[in-house]
């Protein structure tokens, strides 16, 4: 390839425009591949993207498909919502009180390097079937990066910034949500985003295991009854739950985050 | 009446910690413009937190009015050098200068007049929306300057505030600071380590040792008012003032140097 067609492409991959372009390009080619490859296969097991994709329009807008798919996305938003409370709250408390951080943070360090789906039997046992097990487990593995990303940042606060707020008398709440919380928030946001994808993860998990409803109970229960088809289009609509969760996420952070300067947030 | 007497301040640490400040004590009358000078390592912001009451003195007294501080005083403002980081960077620059007003017991209507009237004092009445990563340096440091008048302070406390601006804007940002003196008739403590800076803007100069610091003396300037940046400058007293500060400090360094050796 000439040069001037490289640096065309450079051109066009460092523009926000070209990004998308070449993105959805590379989506396109990837799909095209797949249907191509698989297009008149006979295997059982890797039946042909049309198929799936039949199946997938076929099944999930039915009622019984709408209910699975709610109920997944109202356990993973509880267990994810519990674990943003807790996290921060407990991140907050760790990271401003050094006497918390010293006396809690080896027992951390312990309980955090166990996994979550090590704990499916006892939660099952705890809660039953049921959906406070799911949330349990959602929130008990996201908890995690977000309550030390938050403790980080809340460690880190700037001191200028706290004698600020000493100086001109901001205490109390107004201290807490006028100071803090927005001077830590985007440690939250980088723990919230490394908690998304968890948080999926152990929804398919918990469901799979114990549970009459969701994606997860889905696709196991596809799998058991031998329809194959309907469990790939599980797998599929996962895959594009999990796309549309984190291109979301990334748009409320950018929301979120308005107010920092560009500069300092790509250095 | 702001007096220190006898101050001492010593951080913990090994060998029996350092000690920043030791023996200081002076006195700023009201309306005063007091600068507070000297070679660097001298413990010119050790000094300004304890009188900004977010440091404890090891020893001694600070008092405002025969009240002793003992945190951070209602009728104190402070100008902090590093004004990105004294400024909530979530906040517009309006909401900013707000910020201390909310609690100071006024209604929001009066409240948003101090504001606009702060913000058109420094030149920034345009600003008010703005993020501060929206504006320069030197405008952030006015936004800093506008909170502290909207706080209508007693004493205002400035830590070398126009250290990390370019000259233009450091001119222009001291004679702000002189133009709200002359309408407010705040008292000012000032630190800076500019010696022209000093003699420009103060009524008076206190010079300080290095550490453990305590006040080696205090120049009058008498320059007439207003100042301005030519004419003051070009004033024989000027030049003389300037050398007599400029002179005690190099004189310090020297023997401070010869003592190391």
């Amino acid at each position: 390839m000439s040069v001037t067609r490289t640096t065309e492409l450079r051109r066009l991959a460092d523009g926000g425009r070209g990004r998308v372009a070449l993105g959805v390009l590379g989506a396109l080619v990837a799909v095209l591949a797949w249907s191509a490859v698989s297009g008149s296969s006979e295997n059982i097991y890797f039946p042909s993207l049309l198929e799936i994709l039949e199946r997938t329009a076929a099944y999930w807008p039915t009622p019984e498909g709408v209910d699975n798919l709610t109920a997944s996305l109202r356990t993973l938003g509880a267990g994810l919502g519990l674990a943003v409370l807790v996290g921060v709250a407990a991140g907050l408390l760790i990271g401003q009180v050094p006497v918390v951080a010293q006396t809690v943070s080896p027992a951390l360090e312990f309980v955090r390097a166990i996994p979550a789906t090590a704990l499916v039997p006892f939660a099952m046992m705890l809660f039953g079937v049921g959906d406070e097990m799911k949330v349990f487990l959602i929130a008990l593995g996201c908890v995690w990066p977000i309550l030390l990303n938050t403790a980080d940042g809340a460690r880190g606060l700037d001191a200028t910034l706290l004698d600020t707020a000493r100086v001109f008398h901001v205490t109390g709440l107004r201290r807490a949500l006028g100071v803090v919380v927005p001077a830590v928030l985007p440690r939250v946001l980088v723990g919230v985003r490394i908690a998304v994808p968890l948080s999926l993860i152990l929804m398919v998990t918990s469901e799979m295991v114990g549970a009459q409803r969701g994606l997860g109970y889905v696709i196991t229960q596809a799998q058991a009854t031998f329809q194959l088809l309907t469990m790939w289009s599980g797998i599929v609509v996962l895959g594009v739950l999990g796309f549309l969760l984190t291109t979301a996420y990334s748009a409320l952070e950018r929301l979120l985050l308005r107010w920092c300067d560009p500069k300092r947030v790509s250095s | 009446m702001l007096l220190i007497t006898d101050l001492e301040k010593t951080y913990p640490g090994p060998n029996g910690g350092f000690t920043a400040v030791r023996g200081m004590s002076f006195a700023v009358q009201d309306g005063e413009m007091f600068t507070i000078v000297g070679p660097s390592g001298a413990g010119k912001t050790t000094l300004l937190r304890c009188i900004a009451g977010l440091s404890a003195p090891t020893a001694g007294t600070i008092s405002i009015d025969g009240v002793p501080i003992d945190g951070p005083p209602r009728e104190f403002a402070v100008v902090f050098q590093d004004y990105a980081r004294s400024l909530m960077p979530w906040m517009s620059v309006a909401r900013n200068v707000e910020l201390p007003l909310v609690k100071h017991g006024s209604d929001a209507r009066s409240r948003r007049r101090a504001v606009e009237q702060a913000l058109a004092e420094v030149g920034l009445a345009d600003a008010a929306h703005k993020k501060p990563f929206q504006l320069s340096g030197g405008m952030q440091q006015r936004v800093a300057i506008a909170r502290a008048i909207a706080y209508r302070p007693k004493v205002l406390i400035m830590d070398e505030p126009f250290a990390s601006v370019d000259a233009q804007t450091r001119a222009d940002l001291e004679d702000l600071l002189l133009k709200v003196r002359e309408e407010t008739g705040t008292t000012i403590v000032f630190v800076t380590h500019d010696v022209d800076e000093s003699v420009y803007l103060s009524d008076r100069v206190a010079i300080v040792t290095r550490s453990p610091s305590r006040i080696d003396r205090i120049v009058s300037i008498p320059l007439p008012h207003p100042r301005d940046q030519i004419v003051t400058k070009s004033l024989p007293e000027f030049a003389e003032l300037r050398a007599q500060v400029f002179g005690r400090i190099r004189e310090m360094v020297h023997d401070a140097a010869l003592a190391d050796a």
